[in-house]
């Protein structure tokens, strides 16, 4: 605690000069070395000790993630470094590495400006890598890589000098492929990565040695030296000679930018405002004495103060008292203690300005997400938009029922900490659901619930979750009435454009940005230019657009009218799963004169039952959740992989052959899924490795669609049979 | 047959003897109390007076579900409303229901508050422009909605000079009094950037038909503040005055002299 304590007394001389500050993040596939590498700097800085750096693994302080050897929560430390006779500040998260975790990387991209990519040098680029890297180009957020467990390559695979040198070649080229796919321009302009100039850095986190080709003319360690002693077994002098911890922040420093640099061109990514607003000016120039301008990427509960919100400050300063606007809230929120993480440990600093990641506490109206600002007219940043969407689901119960009410507030608050997690509560039936990127993502979600939160659960085994689509026109307008009849509205409904799906669901496109950018985007992504000036609202890739003109009273009906939109596709007619890629037009509207006839209990039943009834008439489809599957397996054992992927409706989508191990890439309903984990070993004698990954919605067969419906309808308690509009259009 | 039976204005005795004569001879009775309420007479003392068993429909089982209907085709059926039966209510897609499935429907009227105001204030019913109703706000999608109908609606009659009459929402125990509807109008202006209201003269009445019945004219600010007392209430924003209205005004709602001198 000492050592922290008079490390954030130095990290707060260093605050208010946003030119010494590194906002970093430390992301890559799983177990590629985040943590252990994290561990080195601590000690460089003298946060931990030189011995234990890289078995300590100080940024998984939770014990499930010691006794289970993975991150699952991103973990925030403030440090300082010196670097050619000047001190810096470096701000660092260490993000998770598995897939169901992957929503912490999404948010922790938000936060910093910069990113040092991990790869293990023996397996190379892994389908993480090449996510975690797109979300740093996504953010405009650099990265810098460093070529992890060197070691290996020259103990386990035994190469020889030359081949070490060719096998780092290519892993840096794959990688610098990737980056020119993902984007041409950002990789002509200088983000491409070049171990001669020192953006790449070779090492070993486990044993505390890194180099960089500019650090070899220096040290007098090349290529060759590194070989040597790690074949003699004797690393601990190169640990001596070139610590990681110089190596990694080293470039970091050099390569990564400053706040003061980095922030005008993040802004633009994140934040669609007027570029001329004083908030703007103020957050392009990281001005501490500007407006506030935070956005929340985390949410914590600490069990003395109470929820905790951390995030990225871009401008303006935070102080105790402090009373804020909140995004999506009316209320103000008063800020009540301002300060950093270290670790596992929040430590208080009286004002934190512009530039850095702040830890705050009284934004009690804060989500993962929120912008919180002093001024109230700023327009909100745009929303984190993770890549995955919730795939599994489990029913939780209370053990003990006088436990209920509690359970329903505690999962409240997971899913306020876990924007990744979607929580449906049902006070009637009593069934409560929680819905994760995984089954592990489920499974530690219990597990804090009945640890943290003190509440005793069961859980059902895992079931997937449904979309619901169109995949035609309602052949007429269809008339949603009001309940007292004197209100009408006409819809119909079609599939939207599906590159427009995709750019909301990767955040290219969102109702935030400016009235003409947006038309441009709907326009150049295939929405005719009518439909694309009349669009007023999305909800989850939905739609909707308000194709009437001149309706007198429409207006101030309209928040309604979306409301009675947003209920129906939030939950769909088919079988109350969420409905995607969904255009819903209003085509017409009649309405009572007087506002009492037209209020909530008017308007929204009515839109909602024609937005069903719609659905229902527009060749409605059943979407199931896919993931991609890799399997790298040697090759006497592919023969019981391929048969554990087929056996589950899986397609084989490619497979490649390195040396003696396989390649497979395949696309697998998630639906069967469940339990691949303990079959794939049992078929390869655990022979395979393996990782998974979100790869969207695809249509249930035809012929298995009716049968899907009756199931999930049984479980839902509603009548099974597929419903007609007619239900939903009762006169 | 289905009688829509106006109750009128305050409690069990405002019913005409015609209505009477309907509820007592009727086969069923039913009531619905969710667009107007006696607030003088409960159910029980409405059942004790008419001498009738009540029935009383939610508002699903008149708007959605009028199951009852169909006891019309054979029976008499009487379905009693506060007020006027057809004023300002939307049970007109009833009787054009009932009509559909060939029922024979009657209405028998009876007093309304958008006549009794008249008498109460003096103000001339000709002078009247459209009435309005001024909803409780409500939350839709996060956000706090006061409709601006009702201030449009006072405004375009002030353009024509004709007095405005608002109902105040009522749901389910709720009241709206006079005041949170002037300090509504009140709002709207502020966020449509005006100052009209804020200068202008209202009338608040209470209880009408009513023994306690209260009457009270200000400006809008002050009748903001002003004790009305019990529900229901409605609230006037007059147009410009005929000198035989200001005068009724001073003397039957306590208005200030003042707005008799520019007459
Ligand atoms: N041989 C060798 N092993 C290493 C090296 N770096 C890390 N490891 C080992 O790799 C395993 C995973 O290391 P972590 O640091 O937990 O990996 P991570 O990327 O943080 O993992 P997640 O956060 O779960 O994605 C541990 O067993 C480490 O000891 C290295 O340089 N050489
Ligand atoms: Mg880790």
């Amino acid at each position: 605690m000492g050592k922290r304590k008079k490390m954030a007394e130095r990290v707060k001389t260093l605050m208010d000069k946003p030119e010494k500050i590194r906002n970093i993040g430390i992301v890559a596939h799983i177990d590629h070395g985040k943590t252990t590498l994290s561990d080195n700097l601590l000690a460089g800085a003298g946060m931990i000790s030189m011995e234990l750096a890289g078995k300590q693994l100080f940024m998984d302080f939770d014990e499930l993630e010691q006794a289970r050897g993975i991150t699952i929560d991103s973990a925030n430390v403030s440090m300082v470094h010196e670097y050619k006779g000047d001190e810096y500040l470096i701000n660092m998260i260490d993000t998770p590495g598995h897939v169901d975790f992957g929503g912490d990387v999404t948010r922790a991209m938000r936060a910093v400006d910069g990113a040092v990519v991990v790869v293990d040098a023996v397996e190379g680029a892994m389908p993480q890598t090449e996510t975690v890297l797109r979300q740093a180009l996504k953010e405009n957020v650099n990265p810098v890589l460093f070529v992890n467990k060197v070691d290996r390559l020259i103990n386990e695979l035994k190469v020889d000098k030359q081949e070490m040198q060719i096998r780092l070649g290519a892993l840096i080229d794959n990688i610098n492929k990737l980056i020119r796919s993902m984007n041409e321009e950002k990789y002509k302009a200088g983000w491409k990565l070049d171990a001669a100039k020192g953006s790449v850095a070779f090492g070993s986190a486990l044993y505390n040695w890194a180099i960089s080709v500019p650090q070899m003319r220096g040290t007098g360690v090349g290529f060759g030296e590194v070989f040597d002693y790690c074949r003699n077994g004797d690393m601990k002098t190169l640990a001596q000679k070139c610590p990681l911890y110089v190596a990694v922040n080293d470039m970091v420093i050099r390569f990564l930018p400053s706040p003061l640099e980095a922030q005008e061109r993040r802004v633009k990514v994140i934040w669609h405002g007027d570029e001329n607003s004083k908030v703007a000016k103020s957050m392009n120039e990281c001005d501490p004495s500007g407006p506030v301008a935070f956005m929340v990427t985390d949410i914590s509960l600490d069990p003395h103060a109470g929820e905790v919100a951390t995030g990225r400050l871009f401008s303006g300063s935070l102080e105790r008292g402090m009373e804020l606007n909140i995004s999506g809230s009316a209320k103000k929120n008063r800020v009540q203690q301002t300060g950093i993480f270290m670790g596992a440990d929040r430590i208080e600093v009286e004002k934190i300005p512009a530039g850095n990641i702040a830890a705050v506490t009284g934004l009690r109206d804060a989500f993962v997400g929120s912008t919180v600002t002093s001024d109230p007219e700023m327009v909100p940043f745009e929303d984190i938009k993770h890549v995955s969407e919730p795939v599994v689901t489990v029913a939780v119960e209370a053990k003990n029922t006088r436990d209920l009410p509690k359970l329903i507030e505690v999962l409240r608050q997971v899913a306020k900490e876990d924007p990744t997690l979607a929580i449906t509560i049902n006070e009637e039936t009593g069934e409560h659901l929680m819905s994760g990127m995984g089954e592990l993502h489920l499974e530690i979600v219990a597990y804090r619930i009945q640890r943290d939160k003190g509440v005793e659960i069961t859980t059902s085994p895992p079931i997937v979750v449904y979309r619901e689509s169109v995949t035609g026109k309602t052949p007429h307008e269809v008339e949603g009435k009001s309940p007292n009849h004197h209100n009408r509205f006409y819809i119909e409904v079609e599939p939207l454009e599906l590159d427009i799906v995709d750019a909301i669901k990767g955040g290219e496109f969102s109702m935030t940005m400016q009235e003409v950018d947006r038309r441009q985007v709907l326009m150049e992504k295939g929405m005719v230019k009518g439909e694309a000036k009349s669009i007023v609202a999305v909800s989850g890739s939905n739609v909707f657009l308000n194709m009437t003109k001149g309706i007198q009273y429409l207006r101030e009906t309209m928040e309604l009218i979306l409301e009675g939109f947003e209920e129906a596709t939030k939950k769909g007619p088919i079988t109350r799963e969420p409905s995607q890629g969904i255009k819903v037009k209003l085509m017409d509207v009649k309405l009572h004169e007087d506002a009492i006839h037209r209020g909530p209990a008017q308007v929204i039943p009515a839109v909602r039952q024609a937005v069903q009834a719609g659905i229902l008439m527009a060749n409605p489809v059943l979407l199931e959740p896919f993931q991609n599957v890799y399997i790298q397996v040697p090759q006497d054992h592919m023969g019981g992989a391929m048969s554990e992927i087929q056996g589950r409706r899986g397609v084989i989508l490619s497979m490649d052959t390195e040396g003696d191990m396989i390649i497979l890439k395949a696309k697998v309903p998630v639906a069967d899924l469940f339990g691949f984990a303990g079959d794939i070993r049992g078929a390869t004698e655990g022979r395979a490795l393996w990782s998974t990954e979100f790869a969207g919605f695809e249509p249930v067969p035809v012929s298995a669609m009716k049968e899907t419906v009756r199931q999930i309808r049984t479980r839902k308690g509603l009548k099974p049979d597929m419903p007609t509009p007619g239900d939903y259009l009762k006169a | 047959m289905l009688f829509f039976v106006g109750l009128g204005l305050y409690d069990e005795k405002d019913i005409s003897v015609r209505g009477l004569g309907v509820i007592r001879e009727a086969d069923l009775v039913c009531a619905e109390f969710y667009t107007s309420r006696l607030m003088g007479a409960s159910k029980a003392k409405l059942e004790r007076f008419y001498e009738r068993e009540i029935r009383l429909l939610s508002r699903d089982e008149v708007e959605v579900d009028p199951n009852w209907l169909v006891q019309a085709r054979e029976k008499n059926v009487a379905f009693l409303v506060g007020g006027d039966p057809m004023v300002s209510t939307t049970h007109l897609d009833l009787r054009l229901r009932a009509l559909e499935m060939g029922i024979k429907t009657k209405v028998v009227p009876s007093s309304s508050i958008v006549s009794a105001i008249s008498g109460l204030s003096g103000l001339q019913n000709y002078r009247f422009g459209r009435s309005t109703s001024i909803p409780f706000p409500y939350t839709a999608r996060g956000k706090r909605i006061v409709v601006e109908t009702p201030h449009r609606v006072v405004m375009e009659n002030l353009k024509r000079d004709l007095h405005t009459l608002l109902f105040l929402d009522i749901q389910d125990e709720r009241y709206m009094t006079v005041n949170e509807g002037a300090r509504l109008l009140l709002e709207t202006e502020t966020t449509m950037g005006g100052d009209v209201l804020h200068r202008s003269l209202g009338v608040g009445i209470a209880r009408a038909g009513s023994e306690d019945a209260c009457v009270w004219a200000d400006l809008l600010p002050r009748l903001a503040e002003y004790d009305f007392g019990g529900p229901l209430h409605v609230l006037i924003i007059p147009a410009k005055l005929h000198f035989m209205e200001a005068e009724a005004l001073v003397a039957l709602a306590g208005a200030p002299p003042a707005i008799q001198e520019s007459y």
